[in-house]
């Protein structure tokens, strides 16, 4: 919860001066707090920053001019340029201190003492930390603040969002799931939303009754994404799509407000709800951009019920036309590919090469499955007992044995998660090494994916854009006790444990892309986003 | 169905391509002599109490060694419009969906048969129903056209299939000022930037196609060689060696085991295509990948010419992700009983082994076919 601007319609004046302080001293000076109890117990806290002392002047008001002047002089010198949070922090301290000069200024300075230990309870919860992060992490920061900040200042601007730290903690306030700080990261993917540990639902059961924002069937879908109840891009887009059409059916426009704006940032929320729970795919990505176009292209001259029944039936043909029917040709056309005496190779879970198994086994064609697997997920071992149960005869292997195996392989089948523009296919992660092998074979390799998956981007390799995984679950295996080295490992600072969740797969390994428009090589896909993307957004 | 039967397209090509014969040559006359007159429908519609059967039209215009086979499939196809008796647009529709499947069944193999029947239809489905309302007068347009296929050039058909109007203009123009078998003279011109003076040339297979360019780049004075690949087991390298030996150009007959020997004094590759297939690759002559593998170890240029009516929508993985294309194989000795003979007639060549395809669309990349396809079936 973002304190300092709900500071108007607090009616407590006594928090309201707490947020004051603590908003001016950590984001615009110094950040005294934590500092404070240790260094200057006699509670005069200002000395230490030494520009200026407000705590010991009487009158409230003019200690508030001057500290209004005063970052603004003293601290100019000092950082050439401030940065967007600060600049916002100070903003806020103006106002925070306008509001504050508006009421009783002599009860501020009788409960500066006091403000202390409140201050510091205050930040920690604002920090949204764990226990691990609020005590250690942010004591030592505070110390030596002033330093890093100057630091900071030479070093360049970073490019990416999440190691960013000032972006980064204006994200978390806004954020209604608290991320804990996972502290080894991985050199290479810092700039990627770090995973981080239950304790989730508890955060959004207190955010969301306040925010009050998210509809009952998104924050519902966003758990169970938490969750990893939902996985698999189809699934996802489904339930998503779905959830909005909940939402969408109880909408109502609220008074003075135009139903296509309202609703779109209405959407815009859910959009950035599900980001909390969970990294959105390409193909949601889509999907949104899908509502969202549908949503702004409503004719005005609807009225509510219809532009609503309108949205609701276009996201129900998106998921028959895009998703569900653009599933089922394409396991017409990945069939004629399965020969008879066939060894069909897949790895991971995808429900399109599922369906494609199914059906070529229905019509009676005599192949055999390998089914590649890895840990931590294993979530072939569900493929694999489904296909024996339809009486299929399967291999099962894991992944480092993809080697060994391939030599017997005729064709292999793959899904995606996207496909990007220059061909690049955006998978779960090993899929690039079994596609990689099987290139080196010279089998061929198919990958099965619906044209809503394309995505325009360029994509080079798989650390510009992918999602980490709890680090826990490469660091223990489950009910091995007797090889769980690294149980109590995980905080330790030389030890960093990375999770991928998806890689890239460059083109060159990509035979063709069988897709509801028929079978592509993977030069075609910018075509098929340049004819059908805009068809597919206006539907 | 045309597994064990030998494949009746490389059958014809054989017989019209092999060695050079003098009834070739008998041949030939009596074909361009047959073409002057107009074309087959009207003697056909009056002998009506004949069934009318697709195939046998289409194998009347097959044997035309100077007629493509999409163009004979296009204008059996205009047989079967002119001898309906359909009343409706839907049933003429099916008719020629009926006609084209026959077609495309009694040779499987034949991939610009397949790609001139779905082009065809395709422009029946796309144009008749929502542009006319009058069945008769929808039908004599789609005759019209039909028959048009077969002389004007593919380029404009091709060009103008997404465009329907200008197509309509297009084919309002006087037919005459079209000259027959234009693709092929687009494709020549096209490909002479490519005929640089004193190159050497390996030719593999007998491709109109590329007998064009060689023809067009001996008119204007290019000093090229040729070295002709024997072609076995049809020897229609030595058809082909004969044809540029004609045209005053120094050739060269290699057999085709020798490719990979002469290759370092080869400049660039040219082949035709049987097909051109959607990853970009090509089907073609047997030995074909073969020679765009020495090729490409080599870093020498393999360029395709074939017009766009073989373009086709399919996709093969690998060499025997075909319809197997039989061809009898001769070895000038008896076989011993045991020893089983590869009669595949043809094989596929990966888009990765080839540099550029010149087309009556333009000189493309391999990647570029797909597009096409994409643009003309989508």
């Amino acid at each position: 919860m973002d304190a300092p601007r709900v500071t108007p319609t607090i009616a407590d004046p006594k928090i309201r001066r707490v947020v004051f302080f603590a908003s001016d001293s950590s984001a615009t000076v110094l950040p005294q707090p934590q500092q404070l109890p240790e260094t200057h117990p006699s509670g005069n806290r200002h000395v230490a920053s030494g520009s200026f002392d407000p705590s010991e002047n009487p009158n409230l008001a003019t200690a508030i001019e001057k500290k209004e002047e005063v970052p603004q002089s003293s601290s100019k010198p000092l950082k050439a340029k401030t940065t967007k949070a600060e600049r916002r922090a100070l903003q806020e301290a103006q106002r925070a201190a306008k509001a504050a000069s508006k009421g009783e200024g002599s009860k501020a300075v009788t409960e500066s003492d006091r403000a202390a230990p409140v201050k510091s309870i205050k930040q920690s919860s604002e920090k949204k930390g764990g226990p691990s992060y609020a005590s250690g992490a942010t004591d030592k920061k505070a110390g030596d603040r002033p330093l890093e900040k100057d630091r900071k200042k030479d070093a360049p601007p970073p490019q990416s969002q999440f190691d960013d730290k000032s972006r980064m903690e204006k994200a978390r306030k806004r954020a209604a799931v608290n991320p804990t700080e996972s502290r080894n990261r991985v050199e290479l993917f810092q700039h990627l939303p770090q995973y981080e540990h239950g304790t989730k639902l508890s955060n959004v059961e207190s955010k969301f009754f306040n925010l009050g924002l998210v509809h009952p069937a998104v924050l519902e879908v966003g758990l169970r994404y938490s969750a990893g109840d939902i996985s698999g891009g189809n699934a996802r887009c489904i339930a998503m799509l779905r959830a909005f059409q909940d939402a969408i059916r109880d909408y109502c426009t609220p008074p003075e407000k135009v139903l296509v704006r309202d609703l779109t940032s209405k959407i815009n929320s859910y959009v950035s709800f599900f980001t909390e729970c969970r990294l959105l795919s390409m193909s949601m990505g889509n999907a949104i951009r899908f509502v969202k176009s549908r949503i702004v292209n409503l004719p005005l001259s609807h009225s509510e019920f219809e532009a609503k029944a309108a949205l609701c039936s276009d996201i129900d043909r998106f998921i028959n036309e895009k998703i569900i029917l653009a599933d089922k040709v394409i396991v017409r056309h990945a069939f004629t590919k399965v020969k008879d005496g066939d060894v069909l190779l897949t790895y991971g879970v995808s429900c399109v090469v599922e369906m494609i198994l199914l059906y070529a086994h229905e019509l009676g064609k005599k192949f055999r499955v390998v089914v590649v697997d890895s840990r931590p997920r294993l979530e072939g071992q569900a493929l694999i007992r489904r296909l024996v149960a339809k009486g299929m005869s399967c291999t099962y292997t894991h992944i480092n044995a993809v080697s060994y195996i391939m030599h017997e392989v005729t064709r292999v089948l793959l899904g995606a998660s996207a496909v990007f523009s220059n061909g690049t296919v955006y998978s779960r992660v090993g899929t690039s090494c079994v596609a990689m092998v099987a290139h080196a074979f010279r089998v061929p390799v198919l990958i099965c994916c619906e044209a809503y998956k394309f995505h325009e981007r360029v994509l080079l390799d798989s650390i510009c854009s992918n999602e980490l995984g709890d680090p826990d679950a490469i660091a223990k295996v489950a009910g091995r006790m007797d090889v769980n080295y690294l149980n109590n490992r995980a905080s330790e600072d030389n030890l960093k444990l990375l999770n991928l969740m998806y890689d890239a797969t460059p083109s060159d390994y990509v035979s063709v892309i069988v897709t509801d428009y028929g079978m592509l090589p993977p030069t075609s896909v910018p075509i098929i986003i340049r004819e059908y993307q805009r068809e597919h957004l206006l539907l | 169905m045309e597994n064990q039967k030998t494949s009746a397209y490389y059958e014809n090509r054989a017989v019209q391509f092999g060695v050079v014969s003098t009834e070739w040559l008998a041949q030939a006359q009596s074909a361009t002599v047959h073409h002057s007159p107009p074309p087959p429908p009207p003697p056909h519609d009056n002998n009506n109490d004949k069934p009318f059967s697709v195939i046998d039209e289409f194998d009347k215009w097959r044997k035309h060694p100077d007629l493509a086979e999409a163009v004979a499939a296009i204008r059996a196809l205009a047989a079967v419009i002119s001898s309906s008796k359909a009343t409706t647009m839907m049933q003429l529709e099916i008719q020629l969906k009926n006609a084209s499947d026959s077609l495309k069944s009694w040779d499987a193999t034949s991939i610009s048969l397949t790609a001139a029947c779905d082009l065809f239809m395709r422009y029946v489905t796309r144009t008749s129903a929502l542009e006319y309302e009058d069945f008769n007068s929808a039908k004599s347009r789609l005759l019209e056209r039909a028959e048009k296929f077969g002389e004007i050039s593919f380029k404009v058909r091709l060009g103008y299939l997404t465009l329907d109007n200008r197509f309509l203009f297009a084919s309002s123009m006087t037919i005459t000022d079209w000259i027959r078998l234009q693709a092929r003279k687009v494709i020549a011109m096209l490909s002479q930037d490519f005929v640089f003076d004193g190159c050497t040339i390996l030719v593999h297979g007998f491709s109109r196609v590329v007998l064009q360019i060689l023809k067009l780049a001996a008119q204007n004075n290019k000093l090229f060689r040729v070295f002709c690949t024997e072609g076995r087991p049809d020897r229609t390298g030595l058809r082909l060696s004969n044809e540029v030996a004609k045209l005053g150009v120094p050739v060269k007959l290699v057999i085709d085991s020798a490719v990979a020997y002469t290759m370092d004094e080869v400049d660039m590759v040219f082949v035709g295509a049987d097909g051109v297939v959607e990853s970009g690759g090509i089907i073609n002559m047997m030995g074909t990948y073969q020679i765009a593998l020495v090729a490409k170890s080599m870093n020498k240029p393999v360029y395709v010419a074939a017009e766009s009516y073989k373009f086709a929508r399919l996709y093969p993985l690998d060499q025997k992700d075909l319809a197997p294309a039989l061809r009898p194989v001769d070895f000038g000795v008896p076989i011993p009983s045991k020893v089983e003979v590869e009669c595949s007639a043809r094989d596929y060549t990966p888009p990765q082994y080839l540099t550029l395809l010149f087309t009556d669309l333009g000189v493309l990349t391999p990647s570029v076919v797909s597009d096409e396809l994409i643009q003309l079936y989508l």
